[in-house]
Protein backbone atom coordinates (compact mmCIF):
# COMPACT_ATOMS: atom_id res chain seq x y z
CA UNK A 1 0.00 0.00 0.00
CA UNK A 2 2.79 2.10 0.84
CA UNK A 3 4.68 1.67 -2.44
CA UNK A 4 0.92 2.47 -4.41
CA UNK A 5 0.74 5.36 -2.49
CA UNK A 6 3.98 6.62 -3.35
CA UNK A 7 3.13 5.82 -6.92
CA UNK A 8 0.53 7.83 -6.99
CA UNK A 9 2.27 10.60 -5.53
CA UNK A 10 4.87 10.35 -7.95
CA UNK A 11 2.37 10.14 -10.82
CA UNK A 12 0.28 13.00 -9.82
CA UNK A 13 -3.42 10.74 -9.14
CA UNK A 14 -5.61 10.79 -7.00
CA UNK A 15 -5.54 7.14 -5.69
CA UNK A 16 -8.45 8.46 -2.88
CA UNK A 17 -11.32 10.23 -3.06
CA UNK A 18 -14.30 11.06 -0.91
CA UNK A 19 -17.31 12.03 -2.30
CA UNK A 20 -20.51 13.12 0.39
CA UNK A 21 -23.64 11.99 -1.86
CA UNK A 22 -25.73 14.49 0.85
CA UNK A 23 -25.74 16.77 3.41
CA UNK A 24 -29.32 15.52 4.37
CA UNK A 25 -29.29 12.93 7.64
CA UNK A 26 -31.63 11.35 9.94
CA UNK A 27 -29.42 12.05 12.92
CA UNK A 28 -29.10 15.23 14.30
CA UNK A 29 -25.67 14.91 16.18
CA UNK A 30 -24.71 17.49 18.51
CA UNK A 31 -20.93 17.36 17.04
CA UNK A 32 -21.79 17.33 13.42
CA UNK A 33 -20.11 19.79 11.38
CA UNK A 34 -22.41 19.90 8.06
CA UNK A 35 -25.28 21.92 7.34
CA UNK A 36 -28.06 19.27 6.50
CA UNK A 37 -30.34 21.35 4.37
CA UNK A 38 -30.36 20.79 0.74
CA UNK A 39 -28.93 23.04 -1.42
CA UNK A 40 -29.46 21.29 -4.54
CA UNK A 41 -27.09 18.47 -4.40
CA UNK A 42 -26.11 16.62 -7.66
CA UNK A 43 -28.52 14.24 -9.41
CA UNK A 44 -28.30 11.10 -9.94
CA UNK A 45 -26.68 11.41 -13.25
CA UNK A 46 -23.95 14.19 -12.42
CA UNK A 47 -23.07 11.51 -9.61
CA UNK A 48 -22.35 9.06 -12.39
CA UNK A 49 -20.95 11.34 -14.61
CA UNK A 50 -18.29 12.26 -11.26
CA UNK A 51 -17.35 8.81 -10.88
CA UNK A 52 -16.94 8.15 -14.58
CA UNK A 53 -14.38 10.91 -14.66
CA UNK A 54 -12.59 9.69 -10.77
CA UNK A 55 -12.16 6.27 -12.58
CA UNK A 56 -10.29 7.76 -15.66
CA UNK A 57 -8.14 9.95 -13.36
CA UNK A 58 -7.35 6.76 -11.36
CA UNK A 59 -9.13 7.16 -8.50
CA UNK A 60 -9.02 3.81 -6.83
CA UNK A 61 -10.47 4.37 -3.46
CA UNK A 62 -13.91 5.85 -2.95
CA UNK A 63 -15.30 6.75 -0.25
CA UNK A 64 -18.72 7.61 0.30
CA UNK A 65 -20.51 9.53 2.98
CA UNK A 66 -22.92 12.75 3.86
CA UNK A 67 -25.00 13.09 5.40
CA UNK A 68 -26.86 9.69 5.69
CA UNK A 69 -25.80 8.15 1.97
CA UNK A 70 -29.05 5.91 2.74
CA UNK A 71 -31.10 8.66 2.85
CA UNK A 72 -30.35 9.09 -1.12
CA UNK A 73 -33.58 7.28 -3.46
CA UNK A 74 -31.11 6.34 -5.81
CA UNK A 75 -28.04 5.34 -3.58
CA UNK A 76 -28.08 1.69 -4.77
CA UNK A 77 -28.02 2.45 -7.98
CA UNK A 78 -25.02 5.12 -7.32
CA UNK A 79 -23.68 1.84 -5.62
CA UNK A 80 -23.77 -0.31 -8.53
CA UNK A 81 -22.40 2.28 -10.61
CA UNK A 82 -19.62 2.90 -8.64
CA UNK A 83 -18.88 -1.03 -8.33
CA UNK A 84 -18.96 -1.08 -12.67
CA UNK A 85 -16.37 1.06 -12.64
CA UNK A 86 -14.48 -1.33 -10.20
CA UNK A 87 -13.66 1.40 -7.65
CA UNK A 88 -13.04 -0.18 -4.17
CA UNK A 89 -15.73 1.31 -2.10
CA UNK A 90 -16.21 2.37 1.55
CA UNK A 91 -19.25 3.34 3.21
CA UNK A 92 -19.43 5.80 5.52
CA UNK A 93 -23.41 5.96 7.34
CA UNK A 94 -24.91 5.85 10.84
CA UNK A 95 -26.09 2.63 9.25
CA UNK A 96 -29.97 2.84 11.11
CA UNK A 97 -31.32 2.27 7.66
CA UNK A 98 -29.19 -0.62 6.92
CA UNK A 99 -31.69 -3.88 7.35
CA UNK A 100 -31.32 -7.29 6.04
CA UNK A 101 -31.94 -6.57 2.64
CA UNK A 102 -29.77 -3.74 2.64
CA UNK A 103 -26.44 -5.53 3.75
CA UNK A 104 -27.21 -8.31 1.09
CA UNK A 105 -27.23 -6.11 -1.82
CA UNK A 106 -24.15 -3.99 -0.17
CA UNK A 107 -22.33 -7.58 -0.20
CA UNK A 108 -23.42 -8.57 -3.74
CA UNK A 109 -22.17 -5.83 -5.12
CA UNK A 110 -18.61 -5.79 -3.17
CA UNK A 111 -18.75 -3.35 -0.82
CA UNK A 112 -15.23 -3.29 0.92
CA UNK A 113 -16.05 -1.90 3.95
CA UNK A 114 -18.37 0.14 6.07
CA UNK A 115 -18.17 2.31 9.08
CA UNK A 116 -20.95 3.15 11.09
CA UNK A 117 -20.98 5.86 13.93
CA UNK A 118 -21.12 4.40 17.60
CA UNK A 119 -21.01 7.01 20.26
CA UNK A 120 -21.08 4.78 23.38
CA UNK A 121 -22.61 1.67 24.27
CA UNK A 122 -25.72 3.14 26.35
CA UNK A 123 -28.46 4.04 24.41
CA UNK A 124 -29.29 7.03 26.52
CA UNK A 125 -26.10 7.94 25.88
CA UNK A 126 -25.40 7.61 22.00
CA UNK A 127 -29.27 8.55 21.12
CA UNK A 128 -28.51 11.56 23.40
CA UNK A 129 -25.80 12.64 20.90
CA UNK A 130 -27.30 11.48 17.81
CA UNK A 131 -30.79 12.97 18.61
CA UNK A 132 -32.42 10.02 17.31
CA UNK A 133 -34.27 7.78 19.69
CA UNK A 134 -33.51 3.83 19.13
CA UNK A 135 -30.40 5.05 16.81
CA UNK A 136 -28.10 3.25 18.84
CA UNK A 137 -30.38 -0.20 18.81
CA UNK A 138 -30.73 0.03 15.00
CA UNK A 139 -27.07 0.78 14.17
CA UNK A 140 -26.31 -2.48 16.11
CA UNK A 141 -28.81 -4.22 14.55
CA UNK A 142 -27.73 -2.91 11.30
CA UNK A 143 -23.70 -4.11 12.26
CA UNK A 144 -25.11 -7.79 13.18
CA UNK A 145 -26.58 -7.76 9.47
CA UNK A 146 -23.86 -6.97 7.87
CA UNK A 147 -21.23 -9.14 9.70
CA UNK A 148 -23.61 -12.18 8.74
CA UNK A 149 -22.94 -11.32 4.84
CA UNK A 150 -19.51 -11.10 5.70
CA UNK A 151 -18.72 -7.34 4.66
CA UNK A 152 -15.98 -5.22 6.97
CA UNK A 153 -17.44 -3.34 9.39
CA UNK A 154 -15.63 -0.59 11.53
CA UNK A 155 -17.05 1.01 14.30
CA UNK A 156 -16.43 5.24 14.67
CA UNK A 157 -16.49 6.54 17.57
CA UNK A 158 -15.67 10.45 17.95
CA UNK A 159 -15.01 11.59 21.91
CA UNK A 160 -16.85 14.70 23.25
CA UNK A 161 -17.87 15.79 26.87
CA UNK A 162 -21.21 13.81 26.56
CA UNK A 163 -19.65 10.13 25.89
CA UNK A 164 -15.67 10.80 27.29
CA UNK A 165 -16.36 7.67 30.16
CA UNK A 166 -17.74 5.49 27.50
CA UNK A 167 -15.21 4.60 25.18
CA UNK A 168 -14.59 1.54 27.21
CA UNK A 169 -17.73 0.35 26.22
CA UNK A 170 -18.06 0.85 22.82
CA UNK A 171 -14.66 -0.87 22.31
CA UNK A 172 -16.31 -3.92 24.23
CA UNK A 173 -19.22 -3.51 22.03
CA UNK A 174 -16.90 -3.83 19.34
CA UNK A 175 -15.46 -7.15 20.70
CA UNK A 176 -18.45 -8.50 20.99
CA UNK A 177 -19.65 -7.78 17.41
CA UNK A 178 -16.24 -8.46 16.13
CA UNK A 179 -15.88 -4.97 14.43
CA UNK A 180 -12.68 -3.45 15.29
CA UNK A 181 -13.28 0.88 17.09
CA UNK A 182 -11.33 3.69 15.93
CA UNK A 183 -11.48 7.06 18.51
CA UNK A 184 -10.95 9.67 17.36
CA UNK A 185 -10.44 12.89 19.83
CA UNK A 186 -10.70 15.43 17.33
CA UNK A 187 -14.33 17.59 17.19
CA UNK A 188 -14.30 19.51 13.55
CA UNK A 189 -15.31 22.79 13.56
CA UNK A 190 -17.96 23.68 11.36
CA UNK A 191 -17.62 23.67 7.74
CA UNK A 192 -19.08 27.31 7.48
CA UNK A 193 -16.29 28.39 9.99
CA UNK A 194 -18.48 28.42 13.14
CA UNK A 195 -16.50 27.10 15.88
CA UNK A 196 -18.65 26.56 18.59
CA UNK A 197 -18.39 23.13 18.16
CA UNK A 198 -15.21 22.70 20.06
CA UNK A 199 -16.65 23.91 23.51
CA UNK A 200 -17.92 19.58 23.02
CA UNK A 201 -14.18 19.09 22.73
CA UNK A 202 -12.99 17.05 26.06
CA UNK A 203 -10.07 18.86 27.96
CA UNK A 204 -6.63 18.62 28.57
CA UNK A 205 -6.30 16.84 31.51
CA UNK A 206 -9.00 13.78 30.48
CA UNK A 207 -7.17 13.85 27.11
CA UNK A 208 -4.11 13.03 29.07
CA UNK A 209 -5.76 9.99 30.32
CA UNK A 210 -7.29 9.20 26.90
CA UNK A 211 -3.86 8.75 25.63
CA UNK A 212 -2.34 7.14 28.66
CA UNK A 213 -4.48 4.19 28.11
CA UNK A 214 -2.86 1.42 26.82
CA UNK A 215 -5.92 -1.11 26.18
CA UNK A 216 -6.12 1.95 23.67
CA UNK A 217 -2.46 3.13 22.68
CA UNK A 218 -0.37 0.24 23.61
CA UNK A 219 2.43 0.95 24.77
CA UNK A 220 2.36 4.40 26.61
CA UNK A 221 6.04 5.05 26.92
CA UNK A 222 6.35 4.90 23.71
CA UNK A 223 2.78 7.08 22.51
CA UNK A 224 3.73 9.27 25.25
CA UNK A 225 7.67 9.54 24.60
CA UNK A 226 9.24 13.35 24.02
CA UNK A 227 9.31 14.56 20.56
CA UNK A 228 12.42 13.84 19.16
CA UNK A 229 13.16 17.82 17.32
CA UNK A 230 13.47 19.28 14.24
CA UNK A 231 15.54 17.41 11.58
CA UNK A 232 15.32 17.55 8.13
CA UNK A 233 13.47 14.14 7.40
CA UNK A 234 10.69 15.92 9.36
CA UNK A 235 10.94 19.06 7.92
CA UNK A 236 10.80 17.40 4.32
CA UNK A 237 7.50 15.76 4.84
CA UNK A 238 4.61 16.33 3.53
CA UNK A 239 1.30 16.86 6.37
CA UNK A 240 -0.60 14.57 4.73
CA UNK A 241 -2.62 13.10 1.10
CA UNK A 242 -5.02 15.76 1.18
CA UNK A 243 -4.42 17.37 -2.04
CA UNK A 244 -1.84 15.11 -3.17
CA UNK A 245 -3.24 11.79 -3.40
CA UNK A 246 -6.37 12.32 -2.06
CA UNK A 247 -9.48 14.40 -2.02
CA UNK A 248 -13.29 15.39 -1.19
CA UNK A 249 -15.98 16.09 -3.23
CA UNK A 250 -19.11 17.79 -1.91
CA UNK A 251 -22.74 16.72 -2.76
CA UNK A 252 -22.97 20.62 -4.32
CA UNK A 253 -19.64 19.16 -6.73
CA UNK A 254 -16.92 20.87 -4.94
CA UNK A 255 -13.73 20.22 -4.75
CA UNK A 256 -11.90 20.51 -1.43
CA UNK A 257 -8.17 18.63 -0.32
CA UNK A 258 -10.15 16.99 1.87
CA UNK A 259 -13.86 17.16 4.33
CA UNK A 260 -12.23 18.72 6.96
CA UNK A 261 -9.99 21.45 4.46
CA UNK A 262 -13.02 23.17 2.79
CA UNK A 263 -10.93 24.95 1.03
CA UNK A 264 -12.87 25.40 -2.71
CA UNK A 265 -10.74 24.36 -4.98
CA UNK A 266 -13.09 23.91 -7.66
CA UNK A 267 -16.44 22.41 -9.04
CA UNK A 268 -17.08 19.39 -10.99
CA UNK A 269 -20.36 20.84 -12.45
CA UNK A 270 -18.35 23.86 -13.97
CA UNK A 271 -14.94 22.39 -14.70
CA UNK A 272 -14.03 18.57 -15.33
CA UNK A 273 -12.77 16.73 -12.35
CA UNK A 274 -9.07 16.44 -13.92
CA UNK A 275 -9.10 19.80 -14.84
CA UNK A 276 -9.74 20.78 -11.20
CA UNK A 277 -6.90 17.98 -9.69
CA UNK A 278 -4.10 18.98 -11.80
CA UNK A 279 -4.91 22.66 -12.38
CA UNK A 280 -6.15 24.42 -9.65
CA UNK A 281 -4.44 27.40 -7.97
CA UNK A 282 -5.79 26.47 -4.48
CA UNK A 283 -4.77 22.63 -5.05
CA UNK A 284 -0.96 23.29 -6.55
CA UNK A 285 -0.73 26.24 -3.41
CA UNK A 286 -1.58 23.42 -1.04
CA UNK A 287 1.06 20.46 -2.74
CA UNK A 288 4.11 23.04 -2.10
CA UNK A 289 3.75 23.16 1.64
CA UNK A 290 6.11 21.17 4.10
CA UNK A 291 7.07 21.08 7.20
CA UNK A 292 9.52 23.42 6.36
CA UNK A 293 7.39 26.05 5.05
CA UNK A 294 5.36 26.09 8.40
CA UNK A 295 6.84 29.87 10.16
CA UNK A 296 5.71 28.06 13.72
CA UNK A 297 6.18 24.21 13.09
CA UNK A 298 9.11 24.32 11.46
CA UNK A 299 10.48 25.64 14.43
CA UNK A 300 8.86 23.41 17.24
CA UNK A 301 10.10 20.14 18.40
CA UNK A 302 6.67 18.56 18.14
CA UNK A 303 7.48 18.74 14.27
CA UNK A 304 8.02 15.63 13.40
CA UNK A 305 5.26 13.41 15.03
CA UNK A 306 2.58 16.22 15.29
CA UNK A 307 -0.89 15.08 13.76
CA UNK A 308 -0.94 18.15 12.86
CA UNK A 309 -4.14 18.69 10.13
CA UNK A 310 -3.76 21.54 7.38
CA UNK A 311 -6.97 21.43 7.21
CA UNK A 312 -7.80 22.40 11.02
CA UNK A 313 -5.04 24.84 10.66
CA UNK A 314 -6.77 26.64 7.58
CA UNK A 315 -9.91 26.68 9.64
CA UNK A 316 -8.56 28.31 12.68
CA UNK A 317 -7.20 31.58 9.90
CA UNK A 318 -4.11 30.14 7.98
CA UNK A 319 -3.04 26.87 6.26
CA UNK A 320 0.60 27.39 6.92
CA UNK A 321 -0.22 28.22 10.56
CA UNK A 322 -1.09 25.52 13.85
CA UNK A 323 -3.85 23.67 14.89
CA UNK A 324 -4.71 24.45 17.54
CA UNK A 325 -6.20 21.16 18.31
CA UNK A 326 -3.49 19.30 17.63
CA UNK A 327 -1.14 21.24 19.92
CA UNK A 328 -3.44 20.48 22.92
CA UNK A 329 -3.29 17.07 21.52
CA UNK A 330 0.53 16.79 21.63
CA UNK A 331 0.65 18.42 25.04
CA UNK A 332 -1.62 15.88 26.05
CA UNK A 333 0.24 12.75 25.27
CA UNK A 334 4.28 13.97 25.68
CA UNK A 335 3.82 17.04 28.90
CA UNK A 336 5.84 19.16 26.63
CA UNK A 337 4.25 22.94 25.51
CA UNK A 338 4.14 23.06 21.23
CA UNK A 339 6.19 26.37 20.37
CA UNK A 340 2.87 28.36 20.01
CA UNK A 341 0.29 26.83 22.65
CA UNK A 342 1.13 28.87 25.59
CA UNK A 343 0.28 31.85 23.43
CA UNK A 344 -2.88 30.16 21.54
CA UNK A 345 -4.33 29.58 24.88
CA UNK A 346 -3.92 33.22 26.33
CA UNK A 347 -5.26 34.92 23.03
CA UNK A 348 -6.68 32.32 20.62
CA UNK A 349 -6.90 33.24 17.42
CA UNK A 350 -10.45 34.58 15.46
CA UNK A 351 -11.42 32.42 13.23
CA UNK A 352 -10.30 33.21 9.30
CA UNK A 353 -13.02 34.41 7.05
CA UNK A 354 -12.95 31.30 5.23
CA UNK A 355 -14.49 31.72 1.47
CA UNK A 356 -18.10 30.18 1.99
CA UNK A 357 -18.97 27.13 -0.17
CA UNK A 358 -20.14 28.19 -3.58
CA UNK A 359 -23.27 26.49 -4.13
CA UNK A 360 -23.69 25.96 -7.83
CA UNK A 361 -25.55 27.63 -10.31
CA UNK A 362 -28.98 26.97 -11.87
CA UNK A 363 -28.15 24.73 -15.35
CA UNK A 364 -30.64 23.25 -17.51
CA UNK A 365 -30.43 19.59 -18.39
CA UNK A 366 -31.02 18.03 -21.55
CA UNK A 367 -30.39 14.37 -21.66
CA UNK A 368 -29.25 13.74 -18.23
CA UNK A 369 -26.51 16.15 -19.45
CA UNK A 370 -25.43 19.49 -18.03
CA UNK A 371 -25.13 22.09 -19.73
CA UNK A 372 -22.66 25.21 -18.32
CA UNK A 373 -24.61 28.03 -17.38
CA UNK B 1 -2.49 -33.14 -26.38
CA UNK B 2 -2.37 -29.96 -23.82
CA UNK B 3 -5.93 -28.42 -23.01
CA UNK B 4 -6.20 -24.71 -23.45
CA UNK B 5 -6.60 -22.55 -20.38
CA UNK B 6 -9.04 -19.63 -20.20
CA UNK B 7 -9.04 -17.15 -18.41
CA UNK B 8 -11.70 -14.07 -17.12
CA UNK B 9 -11.56 -11.45 -14.84
CA UNK B 10 -13.51 -11.79 -11.98
CA UNK B 11 -15.94 -8.73 -11.03
CA UNK B 12 -15.93 -9.42 -7.23
CA UNK B 13 -12.94 -6.94 -7.19
CA UNK B 14 -11.49 -3.55 -7.44
CA UNK B 15 -9.13 -2.64 -10.34
CA UNK B 16 -6.83 0.52 -11.57
CA UNK B 17 -4.16 1.17 -13.35
CA UNK B 18 -1.84 3.03 -11.61
CA UNK B 19 1.00 3.96 -14.67
CA UNK B 20 2.46 1.01 -16.23
CA UNK B 21 1.27 -1.55 -13.25
CA UNK B 22 -2.60 -2.07 -11.73
CA UNK B 23 -3.73 -2.74 -8.40
CA UNK B 24 -6.42 -5.15 -7.80
CA UNK B 25 -8.05 -5.86 -4.29
CA UNK B 26 -10.35 -8.60 -3.86
CA UNK B 27 -13.76 -7.92 -2.75
CA UNK B 28 -13.39 -11.09 -0.72
CA UNK B 29 -10.90 -10.80 1.02
CA UNK B 30 -9.38 -7.60 0.54
CA UNK B 31 -5.92 -8.68 -0.46
CA UNK B 32 -4.09 -5.98 -3.01
CA UNK B 33 -2.15 -6.77 -5.54
CA UNK B 34 0.12 -4.90 -7.98
CA UNK B 35 0.21 -6.44 -11.42
CA UNK B 36 3.91 -5.55 -13.02
CA UNK B 37 3.67 -4.43 -16.48
CA UNK B 38 3.74 -8.25 -17.81
CA UNK B 39 0.81 -9.06 -15.55
CA UNK B 40 -0.89 -6.38 -16.41
CA UNK B 41 -0.97 -7.42 -20.13
CA UNK B 42 -2.53 -10.58 -19.27
CA UNK B 43 -4.85 -9.38 -16.74
CA UNK B 44 -5.67 -6.64 -19.75
CA UNK B 45 -6.12 -9.44 -22.16
CA UNK B 46 -8.42 -11.74 -19.48
CA UNK B 47 -11.87 -11.14 -21.43
CA UNK B 48 -13.09 -14.58 -20.74
CA UNK B 49 -13.36 -15.86 -24.43
CA UNK B 50 -9.07 -15.72 -25.46
CA UNK B 51 -7.00 -18.75 -24.12
CA UNK B 52 -3.81 -17.33 -21.78
CA UNK B 53 -1.69 -18.92 -24.42
CA UNK B 54 -3.14 -16.29 -27.70
CA UNK B 55 -2.85 -13.87 -24.75
CA UNK B 56 0.27 -14.37 -23.46
CA UNK B 57 1.22 -14.55 -27.21
CA UNK B 58 0.13 -11.65 -28.70
CA UNK B 59 0.36 -9.09 -25.33
CA UNK B 60 3.61 -10.43 -23.87
CA UNK B 61 6.02 -12.40 -26.56
CA UNK B 62 4.87 -9.86 -28.61
CA UNK B 63 5.73 -6.45 -26.54
CA UNK B 64 8.31 -8.10 -23.95
CA UNK B 65 11.44 -10.12 -25.22
CA UNK B 66 10.68 -13.47 -23.46
CA UNK B 67 9.96 -16.93 -24.77
CA UNK B 68 6.95 -18.39 -25.01
CA UNK B 69 6.98 -21.39 -23.37
CA UNK B 70 8.73 -19.60 -20.02
CA UNK B 71 5.82 -17.06 -19.94
CA UNK B 72 3.26 -19.08 -20.38
CA UNK B 73 4.56 -21.15 -17.45
CA UNK B 74 4.72 -17.89 -15.59
CA UNK B 75 1.61 -16.67 -16.35
CA UNK B 76 -0.16 -19.97 -15.40
CA UNK B 77 1.44 -19.39 -12.04
CA UNK B 78 -0.21 -16.09 -12.27
CA UNK B 79 -3.25 -17.03 -12.88
CA UNK B 80 -4.00 -19.78 -10.67
CA UNK B 81 -2.24 -17.50 -7.81
CA UNK B 82 -5.02 -14.82 -8.70
CA UNK B 83 -7.87 -16.79 -9.41
CA UNK B 84 -7.16 -18.48 -5.17
CA UNK B 85 -8.30 -15.13 -4.55
CA UNK B 86 -11.27 -14.58 -6.56
CA UNK B 87 -9.70 -12.69 -8.95
CA UNK B 88 -8.95 -14.49 -11.86
CA UNK B 89 -11.89 -17.33 -13.39
CA UNK B 90 -10.53 -20.08 -15.01
CA UNK B 91 -11.55 -22.70 -17.05
CA UNK B 92 -10.67 -25.05 -19.92
CA UNK B 93 -13.08 -23.56 -22.41
CA UNK B 94 -14.19 -19.95 -23.46
CA UNK B 95 -16.54 -18.35 -20.78
CA UNK B 96 -19.64 -17.54 -21.75
CA UNK B 97 -20.79 -13.95 -23.05
CA UNK B 98 -22.06 -11.71 -20.17
CA UNK B 99 -24.85 -9.41 -20.87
Amino acid sequence: MQEMSAKALKLGIPLSVQVDLTYRCNEQCVHCYLDHEDHGEMTTAEIKHLFDQLADAGVFFLTMSGGEILLRKDFFEILEYARRLLFSVKLKTNAVLIGKRQADRMRELGVQSVQISIYSHRPEVHDGITKAPGSLKRSIRAIRFLKEQGLQVTIANVLMLQNLGDYPGVKALGDELGVPVTLDPTITPKMDGDRSLLQLNIDSAALQGVFRDPGLVGDVEEFCAPPKGVDDDALDMLPCSAGHTACYVSPYGDVYPCVQFPLPSGNVRRTPFLDIWRHSERLNEVRTITARDLPSCSQCGHVGNCTRCPGLAFMEGDMRGPSTQDCEKSFARTGIPSTDLPAKRSAPSAPATLVQIQLAPATARANGQLIPA
Amino acid sequence: MNRKQYVARSSEIAARRLGDETMIMSAHDSTLFTLNPVATAIWEGADGATALEDIVRTRVCASFEVELGIALRDAQRLAERLAEHGILLLADAPFPASN
